[in-house]
């Protein structure tokens, strides 16, 4: 079982990274890798200069940053995987193939997904690092608390993999607008996950959306373990331990793990019964 | 079989009507192409409201968000059309066809800005409902002025882009996702272009879509006149130089992309 994993996993983390990376060559690569990320995050220091002379909190700008550079996570591994079964069955048109080769097919999603965790990681590290150096982000890496840092990327990582796995398999059903799939969920977690505000600013019937999303919790657990007691002034997840946060994540993630494996096993039967795994859509 | 003008008004017609009559058929993109910009929307206004802004503030958020559409449109449905239309084999029948590959250009641009409008007029409805947005317009013809010369402007450049975009390969995936975030913080999108300082907000006027967000701020908010750039009038100005030498280099360019594709015949190549 284990080396039927390394056959798939292996070799379609590395196809995943070739799509993404040899397009162009490492230099260019590297300022698209950069580029996308660091304007992103550039509106965001904007908003905040251009108004904060009306009496705003510096605690909320590492809060904003962070959460828009750790976020870019969520669109490469989560949405990404979905982009991957588009990529692969309408543009490169190899989806068909890869369902008669002796693969997993979720296996190999998990995979692309790591692909996709290199490239975001690559963002992540430059947008993160541009904070400390030139946007004053008070992140001093030698007090942050890298071991719950790392624990934390870990697990968020398998959360959004499995997340991934769903949207894909969901969208192996999709006919039309198959690629807003993604883009729309990423764009829902955005918004009630308080990834650059805190969810308490929400309207008070949809806080509870927030709150049943893994991401609340991971990117709370990061912005602990990267910003120390500073993150204590953020007051939406006071209330909860370091632990506690852990453990709902984990929790999360071992549901999501579950209902990506029961969402894979239906909506691939489904996909199979529509003859949907080589068709064309000319999205 | 027609002609000249007759032909040429008749191919806009003809591409300009499945990008209207489409969206009449395919009703999906009324949530995905207004929710999800919506959505983004409702980030930054909630972002202003933690930093507490002033309530002009929220409305240059859903200005932006509604003008988002507008850039979406241009790089992903006027640029890479024509690089679309080559991986799906229909560039060579457009260029073989005897009708002006500009006439199809204008036909995508009116098509799309048509369709477009009705999308961002959606998002700019929802976003001034929801959020309670102070619009005081000073000026409607300057607005209406602004407005059009801004579309007209744009779609020039997309169509420059569309010839353009023809020279790449695959790369024009990655091509379109960086013009994306890039422009919508070097055209100031969500805050006022003026906070760039002079040199920076100057070289950001080259895409259409700075100076005129930065117009239709001062027009239609009370404190639009303190944050602009230029005068509104001067961006007028401007824009309209941008239009005419957007649409004459789209000109050029195409008619140097069709030479190419008549001489190489490799143009048209998908696997390129």
């Amino acid at each position: 079982m284990l080396r039927a994993f390394q056959r798939t996993f292996f070799p379609a983390a590395w196809l995943g990274w070739q799509v993404e990376s040899n397009w162009t060559d490492p230099l260019i690569f590297f300022v698209f890798s950069a580029l996308k990320p660091i304007a992103s995050v550039m509106i965001l220091v904007f908003m905040f200069n251009a108004v904060s002379r009306s009496g705003t909190d510096p605690a909320l700008y590492a809060y904003i940053y962070l959460g828009n550079a750790l976020y870019i996570y969520v669109g490469a591994i989560m949405a990404g995987t979905s982009y991957s079964i588009l990529d692969d069955r309408e543009r490169y048109r190899a989806l068909k193939y890869l369902y008669i080769a002796p693969i997993s097919i979720p296996v190999y999603l998990l995979g692309r997904a790591m692909a996709r965790f290199m490239t975001g990681t690559l963002a992540v590290g430059i947008t993160i690092a541009a904070g400390i150096v030139f946007f004053k982000v008070p992140i001093h890496p030698m007090r942050a608390n890298w071991p719950m840092f790392f624990a934390a990327l870990a697990l968020g990582v398998l959360c959004l993999a499995a997340m991934g796995i769903i949207l894909g398999s969901i969208t192996l059903t999709l006919r039309s607008e198959p690629w807003f799939l993604g883009e729309s969920v990423a764009s829902a977690l955005y918004l009630f996950s308080g990834a650059i505000f805190p969810i308490t600013l929400l309207p008070a019937t949809l806080q509870p959306i927030g709150f049943l999303m893994p991401m609340t919790y991971w990117l709370e657990l990061m912005r602990r373990a990267l910003l120390g007691s500073g993150s204590a002034s953020f007051p939406t997840l006071a209330a909860y331990s370091n632990a506690s946060l852990f453990g709902i994540l984990a929790a999360l993630t071992l549901g999501f793990g579950l209902l990506a494996f029961i969402l894979h096993r239906l909506f691939d039967r489904i996909a199979r019964d529509k003859g949907m795994i080589d068709a064309q859509s000319n999205f | 079989m027609d002609r000249g003008w007759r032909l040429f008004l008749r191919t806009i017609v003809a591409r300009a009507y499945p990008r209207v009559v489409g969206q009449q058929r395919q009703r999906t993109w009324i949530f995905f192409e207004t929710f999800l910009p919506f959505v983004a929307v409702s980030a930054y206004v909630f972002v202003y409201r933690a930093l507490n802004a002033p309530a002009d503030y929220i409305g240059f958020v859903v200005m932006g968000g509604a003008m988002t559409a507008f850039w979406l449109n241009i790089i992903w449905s006027m640029s890479a059309q024509m690089y679309w239309e080559k991986d799906n084999g229909n560039l060579a029948l457009y260029i073989m066809a005897p009708n002006s590959l500009m006439a199809i250009l204008l036909g995508m641009a009116i098509g799309g800005m048509f369709a477009t409008s009705l999308r961002a007029a959606v998002i700019l409805i929802l976003g001034t409902w929801v959020f309670q947005v102070p619009f005081v317009v000073s000026s409607p013809a300057q607005l209406f002025a602004v407005f059009l010369l801004t579309m007209t402007a744009l779609y020039g450049m997309g169509m420059l882009f569309a010839s353009l975009f023809l020279l790449f390969g695959r790369d024009v995936w990655q091509m379109n996702t960086m013009l994306q975030e890039p422009v919508y913080f070097l055209s100031g999108f969500y805050f006022p272009v003026k906070s760039f300082g002079f040199a920076v907000a100057l070289a950001a006027s080259i895409v259409p879509m700075t100076l005129g967000m930065d117009a239709m701020r001062q027009l239609t908010f009370s404190s639009g006149p303190s944050i602009g750039f230029l005068r509104v009038r001067v961006e007028i100005a401007v824009l309209a130089v941008l239009s005419i030498v957007f649409i004459t280099a789209a000109k050029y360019w195409l008619d140097r992309m069709e030479r190419l594709a008549i001489q190489e015949g490799t143009l048209t190549d998908r696997r390129r």
